[in-house]
Parts: C-alpha cells; sequence; structure tokens
C-alpha cells in the first residue's frame, strides 16, 4: 500500500463528539447539506425500505407455497405485489443508486460538494416524503367509501383498473401522488448530478480521464431527466381523471388504455437501465482493482454506456407485444430490444478482459462481482428469449418474466450493490465490514437466490401466470412454487447476516485507513471517512488513475492511454 | 477458496440445463398448461421458434460462462505469488470489434426469425368455414358469444376439432366489458390480450379433441386469479350437437321446486345480471345460465359445477371467490333448494 | 504533492452549472410537455360527443404575439444588465413581466369563453386534453411571472447589479423555454388541431 505518499487531510468522526448531545447530531443531520451525510441518509432510507419490501415479499411467498392457501385473502395478496414492487423500484432501487452517487461523484471527481447542495438535501427529503405518503395508505387509504387501504392496481398501475369506477376510495391516490412527489425528487437529483460532472470536475480530469463510475452517473442523470418524466406526466393526467373528471384514459369516453401502456413503459423501460447503469459503475470500479488490471476497453465502455441510454428509450413497447399491435410494430420492437443486448453484451465481455491475466483477489466485493457477471449473464439470456415477441406471447405476464426481471434487479443489481457496501463501506466508516460475515452472506444469499429464481422460471414456461393470489392444484406449479418459496427464507437468513455486519462492523470493524483496498481513484486519497470538506490538495490529475500513477512513478497511466 | 466460485458457477449451469431439460420432460407429461406441448398451429409455430432461441441463447450461454469460469479460475492470485501488479492492459480493438459484430449478427439472425413468426401467427388468413366466436372478458368471467349461430354462453369455449390438411379454426374476437384482461390457453395459442375501447383478434386451430385449461393472464382485479379458462375441442358432429343445443331456449320447469326456484329467480334481482333465454330473465352484466349444466364448472372455474356448489354459490359467492362481483342473495333456505333446483334443469 | 502553481497550469474552464442545470430542468419539462402533446394529438378527432375545436375555438393571435415578443424583450433586458445599465434594465425587465402577464389574462377570457360555450375539462377528450394542455403551460407562466417579480423586488432594493448578469440569463433560459413550448402548443392546439 502507498498510502505514506498520499496526503491524509484531517478527519471527522462520524460519532458523538464528546460534549455534543444526540439532539444537537440529529439537527445536523436533518439540516444537512452535505452529500456526504446526504448520501449515506438516500442509503439508509432505501435499507428501511429494502427491508420493508421484503417482508411484503415473503407474504408472497407463504401465501404462494402451496395451492388454495389461506395464509392473506386476495385483498391482501394484491396490495402486498403492488407494495412491493412500487417499493422496491421507487424507494429501494433509485434510493440506493442516487445515494451512492451522491457520495461518490465529488469525491472521484476531486471537489467540494455537488454543484446545488440545497437541491441535493431537497430531493433527499422530498423522496423520503413520497415513502412516507405511499406508507400512510395502510392506515389513511380507506376513504369516505370505505374501500381503500394501500394501493392494489399492481405497480404499474393499468387503466381502467385505476379509473373512478374500478379503483375506488384513495388507495389509488396514495400511489400516485407518492410517485409524483418522489419523481421530483428523482429529476432534481439528476439535474444535480448532470451538473456537478459538467462543472465541478477539478482540473486535469478532462471528461476522457474521469472514472467510469462518474461517465455512468452522468449517463443515468441523463437519462432519468427523459425517463421519470412520462410518468409525472401520466401520473398528472390520471389525476386529471380522477379528481377533476377527465377522460385522458376512460375509455367509456372514448379515452386509450394502451395509451397509459405506452406512458408507462416509455418511463418503465428506461426506469430499468437507469437502476442498471449505477450497478455497471459499481462492477467497472470493483473488477479492476481486484483483478489488479485497469478496466478493458475504456472508451468502448463509455460509447457502450451512452449508446445503453439512447437505444433503451426505444424499446419500451417489448412490454406491450401482447395487446394487439400490428406484426410491424411488433417486429420493430423485437429489433431495438435485441440491439440494446449488444452494448449490454460488450460491456460482459469488457469486464471478463479486465479479469484476464490479472491476479484476482477473492475478498468480499469481487466475490459478489463474479456472483453479478453470471447472473447478468443468465438474466440477459431470458431477456433475449423474451424480446423475441412470438417467445413472449407464451412467456409474458407469466412467471418467467417474474424470475427474468428478479434475476436482473436481485441476482444483477443487489448483487453488484451488496459489492459496492464492501467496497466504499470503509471509506464511509473508517472501518472494514467483516469477511467472515461477508463470506457467510455471500453463500447464504447464493443458495437463496438460485432455489428461488432459477426453479421459479419453471411455472412460467408451465402456464402459470403472475399477480395471482393463489393457484389451481394439477397444473404442475406446486413443487416449484414451494422450493421459490423456501429460497426466499435462505435469502431473508443471509440478508439478516449483512445487516447484523453493518451494525456490528461500524462498532468492531477493523480500522480501513484511507486506502484498503490498494485502490486507483480519488476517494481513496482522503481519510476513512473523507473530512467534511473532501480534499485540502488535490493530487495530479494526468490519467484516469490518479493513484496508480502516484504508486507507480516508473510506469504511470498517462504513458499509455 | 476460488475452486469453490468455480465450483457455484459449475452448478448454476447444471441448474440451467436441469431447468430445460425438466420442462421439455414436465411439458410431456403432467402440466396440462406447458408451453412445451403445443396442440394448435399457433402454439407449435412459437413452440419451434422458441426451441431455436433456447438453442442459440444456450451456445451463447455455454461460451460465455467456459470464459468467465477459465477467467475466475486461472487468473486468481496465489499465495506465495510476488505482489508485482500484473501486465496492465488496456483494451485491444480488434477484440472489441469481433465481440460487436457477432453479437450483431445473431441479433439479425433472432430478428429475421422473429419476425418471420410474428407475420406468420399475426397476419394470417382465415380460410372459409371458420368459426368465429367473440370473446368478452368481465371482473372475474368470460362471455363467448358465436354470432354465426346467433347465441350466447359463458366460461366455457367449445370448438370444433381442425384438421390440418383441411383447417377450421376458430376466429376469436376479444373485446372487453370493464378493465384488461388476457386471454391465455398455452397448449392452444399465446396470450392476446382484452381492453376496453381497443378490440383485439386471436385465432386456435386445436389439432386433438380434449379439454384444454389456461386463465387470465393480465391483472384484473381482486379476482384475477380465479378468471379460468376452458376450452372443449370436439369432433365437428358433438361440436354441432352443442350448438343445436346451445340456441335451444330453456325447457318448462319439470317439478314443482324448480318452478318455485324460477319464481323466485324471475322476482328478485338475479334477472338484472343474468339470461335465460325463453324466460323473463334478461340481464347482460352476468353470464348467461340458459345451458349453465353444461359447463364442468362455476364461477369461471372457481369450482365443480354439482348441486352443492350452486347452493353454497348462491348462499354467498364471495365464500368460493372472494370479490367475486355478484352480491349474496340473501335467500331463505327454501328458496335456496329452489333456486338450485331450477338452475339444475338448465341443461 | 501539491497543486501545481497556478502559473503553470492550463486555464480549466468548465461550464456554469446553473446553465447546465437550466438546460437539464428544461429537457426535462419538454419531456412532460411532450407527453401531453401526444395525447393531444392522438386525441384529435376522438371525442364521443361536442362541443368540437370548431366549435368553440378563436385563435388568441394578440396574446401570442405578446408573449412571443417578450421574449425579444428580455433579451434586451439581458444585454441592458451586462452593460451596466441598471434603469434600462428595470424599465424592460417589467415590460417583459407585462406581457406575460397580458398573455396569462388573455388565457383567463379565453376559458371563460369556452366554459361559458359548455367545455369543461370533464366535456370531452377535447376538453381534458385542452385544459390540461394548455393550463400545464399557463402555470409554467405564472411561475415564470413569480420569479420576475423576485428579480424585479431586488432591483428596487438595488441589489440587483451587473454582477448578476449570468443568473439573469439562466432565468431567461425558462422563460424562453416557456415561449418556445407556447409555439408548439399554439401549432398543435389552433393549427394542427382545427385542420382536423
Amino acid at each position: 500500500m502507498a498510502s505514506e505518499s498520499v496526503p491524509i487531510s484531517g478527519s471527522i468522526h462520524l460519532e458523538r463528539e464528546s460534549g455534543r448531545t444526540w439532539l444537537e447530531t440529529l439537527h445536523e443531520w436533518v439540516i444537512t447539506v452535505d452529500h456526504k451525510k446526504l448520501g449515506l441518509m438516500y442509503i439508509g432510507l432505501a435499507l428501511l425500505f429494502l427491508v420493508i419490501g421484503g417482508i411484503e415479499a415473503m407474504v408472497m411467498r407463504l401465501q404462494l407455497a402451496v395451492p388454495h392457501a389461506q395464509f392473506v385473502s386476495p385483498e391482501v395478496f394484491n396490495r402486498m405485489f403492488t407494495m412491493h414492487g412500487t417499493t422496491m423500484i421507487f424507494f429501494v432501487a433509485m434510493p440506493v443508486m442516487f445515494g451512492f452517487g451522491v457520495y461518490l461523484v465529488p469525491l472521484m471527481i476531486g471537489t467540494r460538494d455537488m454543484a446545488f447542495p440545497r437541491l441535493n438535501a431537497w430531493g433527499f427529503w422530498i423522496t423520503a416524503f413520497g415513502g412516507l405518503l405511499l406508507y400512510f395508505s395502510f392506515i389513511g387509504g380507506d376513504g369516505l367509501y370505505g374501500a381503500g387501504g394501500a394501493p392494489d392496481v399492481g405497480w404499474w398501475a393499468y387503466a381502467p383498473l385505476t379509473s373512478p369506477a374500478f379503483s375506488k376510495g384513495h388507495s389509488t391516490d396514495y400511489w400516485t401522488i407518492a410517485l409524483l412527489v418522489a419523481g421530483f425528487g428523482s429529476v432534481a437529483t439528476a439535474v444535480n448530478l448532470v451538473a456537478t460532472v459538467l462543472s465541478m470536475r477539478c482540473p486535469g480530469m478532462t471528461l476522457g480521464k474521469m472514472p467510469l463510475l462518474v461517465w455512468m452517473y452522468l449517463v443515468m442523470g441523463g437519462m432519468v431527466l427523459f425517463t421519470i418524466t412520462p410518468l409525472t406526466a401520466a401520473q398528472m393526467m390520471l389525476m386529471v381523471d380522477r379528481y377533476l373528471g377527465g377522460h385522458f384514459f376512460d375509455t367509456q369516453a372514448g379515452g386509450s388504455a394502451v395509451m397509459w401502456m405506452h406512458f408507462f413503459w416509455i418511463f418503465g423501460h428506461p426506469e430499468v437501465y437507469v437502476l442498471i447503469i449505477p450497478t455497471f459503475a459499481f462492477i467497472s470500479e470493483i473488477v479492476p482493482v481486484f483483478s489488479r488490471k485497469p478496466i478493458f476497453g475504456y472508451p468502448i465502455m463509455v460509447a457502450a454506456t451512452v449508446g445503453i441510454g439512447f437505444v433503451s428509450m426505444s424499446v419500451w413497447a417489448h412490454h406491450m407485444y401482447t395487446v394487439g399491435m400490428a406484426s410491424y410494430s411488433n417486429a420493430f420492437f423485437v429489433l431495438t430490444t435485441l440491439s440494446v443486448g449488444i452494448p449490454t453484451g460488450i460491456k460482459i465481455f469488457n469486464w471478463l478482459g479486465t479479469m484476464w491475466g490479472g491476479k484476482i483477489r477473492y475478498s468480499t466485493p469481487m466475490m459478489f462481482a463474479v456472483g453479478f457477471l453470471f447472473q447478468f449473464l443468465i438474466a440477459g439470456l431470458t431477456g433475449i428469449m423474451l424480446g423475441a415477441a412470438p417467445f413472449d406471447w407464451q412467456l409474458g405476464g407469466s412467471y418467467f418474466v417474474v424470475a427474468h426481471f428478479h434475476y436482473v434487479i436481485v441476482g444483477g443489481i443487489l448483487f453488484s450493490l451488496f459489492g459496492a457496501f464492501y467496497y466504499w463501506y470503509p471509506k464511509m466508516t473508517g472501518r472494514l465490514l467483516d469477511e467472515t460475515l461477508g463470506k457467510w452472506h455471500f453463500w447464504l444469499f447464493l443458495i437463496g437466490f438460485h432455489l428461488t429464481f432459477d426453479f421459479m422460471h419453471i411455472p412460467g414456461l408451465l402456464g402459470m401466470p403472475r399477480r395471482i393470489y393463489t393457484y389451481e392444484p394439477g397444473r404442475g406449479w406446486e413443487v416449484w412454487n414451494l422450493i421459490v418459496s423456501i429460497g426466499a427464507i435462505v435469502q431473508t437468513i443471509g440478508t439478516l447476516c449483512f445487516v447484523f455486519n453493518l451494525i456490528w462492523s461500524y462498532f468492531r470493524g477493523k480500522k480501513a485507513g484511507n486506502d484498503p483496498w490498494d485502490a486507483w481513484t480519488l476517494e481513496w486519497s482522503v481519510a476513512s471517512p473523507p473530512p467534511v470538506y473532501n480534499f485540502a490538495t488535490l493530487p495530479d490529475v494526468k490519467s484516469r488513475r490518479p493513484l496508480w500513477d502516484i504508486k507507480h512513478p516508473e510506469d504511470p497511466d498517462w504513458k499509455y492511454e | 477458496m476460488t475452486t469453490r466460485a468455480g465450483a457455484n458457477i459449475r452448478l448454476c449451469r447444471c441448474f440451467i440445463l436441469a431447468i430445460l431439460g425438466l420442462a421439455r420432460a414436465s411439458g410431456q407429461t403432467s402440466s396440462p398448461t406447458s408451453i412445451f406441448a403445443p396442440a394448435s398451429t399457433p402454439a407449435k409455430s412459437i413452440y419451434g421458434f422458441s426451441l431455436f432461441v433456447l438453442a442459440v441463447t444456450a451456445v451463447i450461454f455455454a461460451v460465455v460462462c467456459g470464459m468467465l469460469i477459465y477467467a475466475a479460475v486461472k487468473f486468481r492470485s496465489r499465495s506465495g505469488e510476488d505482489q508485482k501488479e500484473p501486465l496492465q492492459i488496456y483494451g485491444s480493438d480488434q477484440l472489441e470489434l469481433a465481440w460487436t459484430v457477432i453479437p450483431v449478427l445473431i441479433v439479425i439472425v433472432l430478428f429475421m426469425t422473429s419476425a418471420r413468426i410474428i407475420h406468420a401467427v399475426q397476419d394470417a388468413r382465415m380460410p372459409a368455414g371458420t368459426i368465429e366466436v367473440t370473446v368478452i372478458g368481465h371482473q372475474f368471467w368470460w362471455e363467448y358469444q358465436y354470432p354465426q349461430y346467433g347465441f350466447v354462453t359463458a366460461n366455457e369455449l367449445h370448438v370444433p376439432v381442425s384438421d390440418p390438411s383441411h383447417p377450421t379454426p376458430t376466429f376469436l374476437r376479444l373485446l372487453s366489458a370493464d378493465t384488461d384482461h388476457s386471454f391465455w390457453i398455452p397448449r392452444l395459442a399465446g396470450k392476446t390480450d382484452l381492453i376496453p375501447n381497443h378490440p383485439n383478434n386471436t385465432w386456435i386451430d386445436p389439432h386433438e379433441t380434449g379439454t384444454y385449461l389456461g386463465q387470465c393472464a393480465q391483472y384484473c382485479g381482486t379476482q384475477h386469479a380465479k378468471m379460468l379458462l376452458r376450452a372443449v375441442v370436439e369432433s365437428r358432429a358433438d361440436f354441432d350437437r352443442w350448438v343445436s343445443d346451445q340456441r335451444q331456449k330453456a325447457n318448462e320447469a319439470p317439478d314443482a321446486q324448480a318452478e318455485e326456484g324460477r319464481r323466485v329467480f324471475n322476482s328478485t334481482a338475479c334477472i338484472n345480471c343474468h339470461k335465460v333465454s325463453g324466460s323473463v330473465a334478461n340481464g347482460l352484466f352476468g353470464p348467461d345460465l340458459t345451458h349453465l349444466m353444461g359447463r364442468e364448472t362455476i364461477g369461471s372455474g372457481a369450482a365443480q359445477n354439482n348441486a352443492a356448489n350452486l347452493r353454497a354459490w348462491i348462499q354467498n359467492p364471495a365464500a368460493i371467490k372472494p370479490g367475486v362481483l355478484m352480491p349474496s342473495m340473501k335467500l331463505t333456505d327454501k328458496e335456496l333448494d329452489a333456486v338450485t333446483a331450477y338452475m339444475l334443469t338448465l341443461r | 504533492m501539491s497543486a501545481m502553481p497556478a502559473a503553470l497550469t492550463p486555464e480549466w474552464t468548465l461550464p456554469s452549472r446553473g446553465r447546465i442545470g437550466m438546460y437539464c430542468l428544461i429537457a426535462a419539462e419538454a419531456a412532460i410537455f411532450t407527453i401531453f402533446v401526444v395525447a393531444y394529438l392522438f386525441y384529435i378527432g376522438k371525442s364521443v360527443n361536442g362541443p368540437m375545436p370548431r366549435d368553440v375555438l378563436e385563435v388568441p393571435v394578440f396574446y401570442t404575439v405578446c408573449l412571443l415578443s417578450s421574449s425579444i424583450v428580455i433579451h434586451f433586458a439581458e444585454r441592458a444588465l451586462e452593460r451596466g445599465q441598471l434603469g434600462s434594465f428595470k424599465i424592460l425587465w417589467f415590460l417583459t413581466f407585462a406581457l406575460g402577464a397580458i398573455f396569462l389574462v388573455g388565457t383567463g377570457f379565453e376559458w371563460r369563453h369556452l366554459i361559458e360555450h359548455g367545455l369543461t375539462i370533464s366535456t370531452n377528450l377535447f376538453g381534458t386534453t385542452y385544459y390540461s394542455l394548455v393550463g400545464l403551460h399557463a402555470l409554467h407562466v405564472s411561475v415564470g411571472l413569480i420569479g420576475f417579480l423576485i428579480v424585479i423586488a431586488f432591483s428596487l432594493a438595488a441589489k440587483v447589479t451587473e454582477a448578476h448578469s449570468p443568473q439573469i440569463s439562466v432565468f431567461a433560459l425558462y422563460w424562453h423555454f416557456v415561449d418556445a413550448v407556447w409555439v408548439v402548443v399554439f401549432t398543435v392546439v389552433y393549427i394542427v388541431g382545427l385542420r382536423a
């Protein structure tokens, strides 16, 4: 480790400083505009909702473990799948990605904070408010008509199920307004990320020298501006229908239910790329460091990411292959959907190329990264299957799709996130997460994940549609559903290991120092946790790996890039 | 430790291959709703196409997975090795080109085959002799209208078997009375949605007689899970007999109890929702009951169609299918027995 | 190792974060408007009952001229501030505000006329899409007018100087966007929508 030659400029403790009351500490966190604290709060919010969303998933899996179970009523089950999806996408995945983004981007580009620190705080708090509003529906959703509770229209809220005629009470309104409000927060943070990357880089860090994570957050931020906003518009239209007597999606008045689908999926498909691109960012930082080689093909990785950003906005109707579009429309979306797989596949090859010829160290972050690579490959291939419209005519709307997207989100995004936690937790807290607990977490979660999501493909192939609170015996679905439910329990245990590790290591973890992984990007040049001002002085940025240049003055990157 | 990573990866591969194998096997044996046991041209086209796609993706998986395992195992750092960093490689234009061009070719091939099947299924011409059925999706049951024969039924679709050399397919026009639904009988065809104000269509030409199962595949509300589908495929003769039965009006009630049941039925709110041809009951909101006893199930598959279940259903439908839109009629026991007896006469 | 002395570093300039931020906001808002425009276009001719556009719409030429010319006036206001002509700036800025306010009042008159002729947001598809699209634009005009008033308040307190030109330009970007959206809305509602 070459930490001796890198300046360490003071440190700040996250624990209570002597003489401060807990009220003062709470106040400091509530009014903060510091990107590091806000990043941690975003991540904390996401972890809270991850647990809640996980409980909702467990309720569903217990109900579906056997046919004709009576664990919960259909009304409760329908609320569970609606809330599980809505929570996981909007109050787990988006906040955690924004959290890592606002924490890491300023540190990686050598600046003091985000471009708009107060906007950063506003974005966080309005997202938190949206989450609170959504969950308030459990107690507040019983409108004047007694028909309510939490929303139960599915997380896509298809029209006309959401019209006042079919969705009485206020449950749908909680869905609409909570997400509308959280959406404003997302757009605000996206504006902040783009402005930070374009306007706040330290001297010497041209766009071509930024870490890949920063590039990917630039693309993600740009995408959010065009991705969340169609949903915002559609939700405004839904509110006009529900409260002002409008007819945007009122099929009785000539309105179009399919138009809601178009607007929703114009949001919904790019949204999953908004979530996966930061995932790629984490992998692109972790795999090189633990393979001890630079990322293979940096320019192509940038081009592929930008390409994915654009092409992903043209694929949305592959969620609508069964709604009766003309054959040439279906064919067009097959072409665009398969095409977006090309830059995605290229990235897998580049990560493979990074590992090739390296000296791979299998600490916990790298184990999760390798798990990601295999699982993301499989998820991408089932995505290709679903992208081919005729196959989707059978598999769409079935448990095959549920298995596919959980493979991406859990097997891909969550695995990469776990890796990111193990990798950057030392920077954020000053202590390493325990490696033994980390390995228990990894193996338990891996086994649970595969039990659940590998076998979940089978009921789909055997005709089981999604969003059903129970199913008929005799269709060959029973044993697979039971295995899927058991896997969920194993995943829960693995996650509990993780949560325990987070808490235990905060107090008892090994001290990390500023650069425990012998890494190369600027965040590793400051203390762990970083001082509030981040950098007292900046290292010379002449290449993509400024710390490599410092540690290897005889063989610096800028000679080869 | 990393050999465990490799072993774990090999385990994954075995899972996937096992899944495919099991799926193939189960398709041929026990599941009545497997997509791998097609019995009609659209399903068969999709099946053949799906094997091709599975083969392509399996090859991609084997190649890339193999390389990943190799890299993960071969290039791990070994203890005792020197701490020098490995050769720092930044990229390779030739490799980038190769692993861009090959995926582009794969995409082109998959797109062309997809387009061919899409066109074949969606744009197929229906020959003379096609049976036409209008399917109307309701929360949470299926209405079937046979405009060529002039009758309406519910929840069980009857179609004639189709001889591949002289096809007599059934063309289904798909409409909805309320929210979105989706018609999915896996062994007969891919699914197509029923969307209000957006007519769709699909077609089937089953090659073997039998009863084919499916269910609604687009979340439509509380009882989406029990909006089951039954398609009875029968010989031409049997189908024609069924059609002529369906066109008959309801028979006269044979005994006093059934007559009493008919009186109760016709004088309460039942007739607001249900139709029985040849009687005053003319409601269109609920299923047509004229030939109720010809169906194997009630509640669109929620329960077997027998006297006990009928009585329980009429007494309180929500006990069998909670969230169903038919309210409990709050009849007395005597009225329940009478109405059930009347229902039993509706053959 | 410390940062290189300023005399030896080549100049390192990056785009202003305010401008980038405003461009991003404009992009996001443009996406929202696009969805409303798409809905408007899709539903042309599909209302199942009247009144239809031809029955009730009157083309608001005067108010459009007011709004679009305010883009020219604000441009001159920006130039005035850059040159330190604070008096001209105040007048031109207020004139821009006034033109925008006239437009908003005009929209109000138009809506009163339409309601009197039986068109509300719940009447038919035309009513729903019309009031939503024009209303969303009017909302953005209103937000802009509030911004104008804030700047007017500050300038009356003699707090606005030529050093604030960059911020004023960034705000002007928003106003130009609002005007550009009106060009699109006008075309869609009063030209395309009336032809069909």
